[in-house]
């Protein structure tokens, strides 16, 4: 079934917006609201079309008056964030990741006419150790539980999500743990990382890393919001790339830092506003993290269109990055060198 | 690569040679030092020439710069040639990061072209590996080759990956399971997901398995690679059978295999405790050589090598329902344990010393 009045929280980032712009290009729907603290930016908005903008806070209770007024169906609450930059802190990301979901959840099962809702997780969920299994499934929990924030946030939302499904069974809860994004127009922490010129590592680590396109992702909530597929489901793409191959093939040079050293590299990175790595995304540069997404494929009925490969070299690609260690001259050398070797003969 | 009726036939004779002596291994104690006479008789016999072929002149794969430079007078200069191109070749995937790796980590390209070469000297001169039936090893399809565990550093682990890729008709990667201390470790841990390795549990055992891979299992773990020396050739626990259940619930054979000459290596005869439980290690081993002489004592001791691989124990008239009947789990650890002590047993008896074989 199509729904009719659709409300979106976070459209003020990249992946809300795009979905409130998807979504109001669909006539069958009738209204297509967005919510956000922040406005989208001027371009975002203006593809948006006839889709809504609501300049409310989630945390507070209006978010239930817009609801019960405009008679919503279908919540996707797409703001949970990662990045405590654009919200002012991570004590106060924290309160608009869980109280946020809190309230909004409170919201909808106050209001009748909410048939489904989607919610925006992250495969952080599942944590980043050496004793987890290299592949994770929607039916496996962590061996260590993520230790505090984003990640903590999304499984203890995961929960209340999982209350309100027993209190409100007539609803269709859909949960997308998604990969780190990547793609040349979303702004994420990853993308930051891996546009600078000297990339820091773990050394001795190496981690696989599992990517997602951003079209992708929001295919996958588009899909999500227009029909109904309850469950949860691990949206990341196909194949895997090592860290330090993604930072080769981004042309980028690693700069391996000691274990001990990673913690005080992390906060004089986080003090320049070069990249925010909170502690549990520094824990995935160690071990990284791979999903299993047949259950996309097989129950969810999608098929990510970008690998993780494509999806990372679309991003340099389009991002324009330009190589600072360019394998092209080694290609030089190396005529160079056979040239040499061939007149020794 | 040996033509495989040579090797049966060596297996074959070796059994023969085990019947002959059964009240031995009937009482399953054999004396590990006993009758070097007769030993030596028989393998002389039948060893008829060098136990590997020759290595392939091949340099090994370095860095392009000035130390990939093969010096002119070795073999003929295509040979050398060819051997600069790969290693341009490869220095140049490398630095552009065009490579795949599954999504465990393996790294095909790096396994080939670096690790298994670095190995290949260890393998074929100084432990002078001998497999033996290998032809017990399926050519495609999953399997788990279970082997016994000794040599207080992981030695065994790789010679067995190199024997199966080197020696095997097929060149079959193993996909080794490995405790969650050495993906912790660094450069160690992110070394052993490139050339393979995940972490034993039984989720990556039965992936890998149902994808149709090799699977090596160690069941005694650091019990077994870190016992003393005074209990070498001797099984210890073999877990709870978390790999029969793998191996019935993705219906593959269990390959049973006996390493003999691993336990030589190093011989561990005294444990630092206190170091090892402040540096979270298992064991700090002391061998006649390690804290004595240094890192020169981190050179193993040239012991001779044999691989045995046994009859594969096939699980798939069982089911998969069978992996839940502990009954079954118990009764086929136990019958692949006792198949590996047996082999052992037998391997040694005819074995003259640890270093000539």
């Amino acid at each position: 079934m199509t729904p009719s009045v659709v409300l979106v929280t976070g459209v003020g980032r990249f992946l809300g917006g795009q979905l409130a712009a998807r979504l109001a290009t669909n006539p069958a729907i009738e209204r297509v609201l967005g919510v956000d603290t922040v406005p989208p930016p001027r371009e975002l908005l203006s593809r948006m079309g006839r889709a809504e903008f609501v300049r409310a806070d989630i945390r507070n209770p209006l978010i239930a008056k817009v609801i019960a007024q405009a008679g919503v169906d279908t919540v996707v609450h797409a703001s949970l964030s990662a990045r405590p930059g654009s919200a002012g802190g991570r004590s106060v990301l924290k309160e608009m990741n869980v109280i946020g979901t809190l309230q909004l959840l409170a919201a909808c099962q106050q209001a009748p006419t909410v048939r489904r809702l989607v919610l925006k997780s992250t495969t952080a969920v599942y944590g980043s150790s050496s004793r987890d299994p290299a592949i994770f499934t929607e039916s496996m929990t962590p061996n260590d539980l993520p230790p505090g924030g984003y990640a903590k946030d999304a499984a203890e939302i995961e929960g209340y999500l999982r209350g309100f499904a027993r209190r409100r069974p007539d609803v269709s809860v859909t949960v997308l743990r998604f990969a780190n994004f990547i793609g040349p127009r979303i702004d994420t922490v990853f993308t930051r990382y891996f546009a600078l010129p000297v990339v820091p590592t773990v050394l001795g680590y190496d981690a696989r890393v599992q990517l997602l396109h951003e079209e992708d992702g929001v295919a996958v909530l588009e899909r999500a919001a227009s029909l109904d597929l309850p469950g949860v489901f691990n949206v990341a793409a196909d194949g895997v790339l090592l860290l330090s191959q993604a930072i080769r093939r981004a042309g980028r040079v690693p700069l391996p830092i000691p274990t001990v050293a990673v913690g005080t590299v992390g906060r004089l990175f986080r003090g320049a506003r070069l990249v925010d790595f909170s502690p549990e995304q520094m824990r995935l540069l160690n071990f990284g993290r791979v999903v299993d997404s047949t259950r996309l494929r097989e129950q969810f009925g999608f098929t990510p269109r970008w690998t993780t490969r494509q999806a990372f070299d679309d991003y340099v690609h389009g991002r324009a990055l330009r190589p600072v260690l360019d394998a092209r001259r080694f290609g030089t050398l190396e005529r160079g060198v056979l040239a040499a070797a061939r007149a020794l003969r | 690569m040996r033509p495989p009726p040579r090797d049966a036939g060596r297996r074959g004779r070796a059994a023969g040679d085990a019947e002959g002596e059964g009240a031995g291994s009937d009482a399953r104690i054999i004396p590990l030092h006993a009758d070097e006479s007769r030993g030596r008789t028989r393998w002389r016999l039948d060893r008829g020439g060098p136990a590997h072929p020759a290595p392939p002149p091949e340099l090994p794969m370095t860095e392009p710069e000035p130390g990939g430079e093969p010096e002119p007078g070795a073999e003929q200069p295509p040979a050398w040639e060819q051997t600069l191109i790969d290693a341009l070749a490869f220095a140049r995937r490398r630095l552009a990061g065009d490579y795949t790796v599954d999504e465990f980590g393996f790294d095909t390209d790096l396994t080939e072209s670096l690790l298994l070469p670095a190995l290949r000297p260890l393998y074929q001169r100084w432990f002078r590996v001998q497999p033996i039936g290998l032809h017990h090893v399926p050519s495609e399809g999953g399997a788990l080759v279970v082997a016994n565990h000794s040599g207080t550093l992981p030695l065994d682990a790789l010679m067995l990956a190199v024997a199966l890729h080197d020696d095997h008709p097929a060149g079959r990667h193993l996909r080794m399971l490995a405790a969650d201390l050495v993906f912790r470790a660094p450069v160690i841990g992110a070394l052993a997901r490139k050339q393979g390795g995940t972490l034993a549990c039984n989720p990556d055992a039965e992936r890998l398995l149902a994808a149709g891979e090799l699977v090596g299992v160690w069941p005694e773990g650091f019990k077994g690679i870190g016992k003393s020396f005074r209990d070498r050739y001797k099984l210890q626990r073999f877990g709870r059978g978390g790999f029969v259940s793998a191996a019935l619930r993705t219906g593959v054979p269990i390959i049973p295999c006996a390493v003999v000459g691993a336990e030589e290596t190093y011989p561990k005869i005294g444990d630092i405790t206190p170091l090892a439980r402040l540096l979270g290690v298992p064991y700090v081993p002391v061998t006649p050589t390690f804290p004595l002489l240094g890192p020169l004592g981190l050179i193993p001791l040239p012991s001779k090598w044999y691989i045995e691989f046994g009859e594969p124990i096939r699980t798939g008239d069982l089911g998969p329902d069978a992996a839940d009947d502990p009954m079954t789990v118990f009764n086929l650890n136990d019958q692949v344990r006792e198949t590996i002590q047996h082999t052992l047993y037998r391997l040694l008896s005819q074995r003259r010393n640890a270093f000539q074989g």
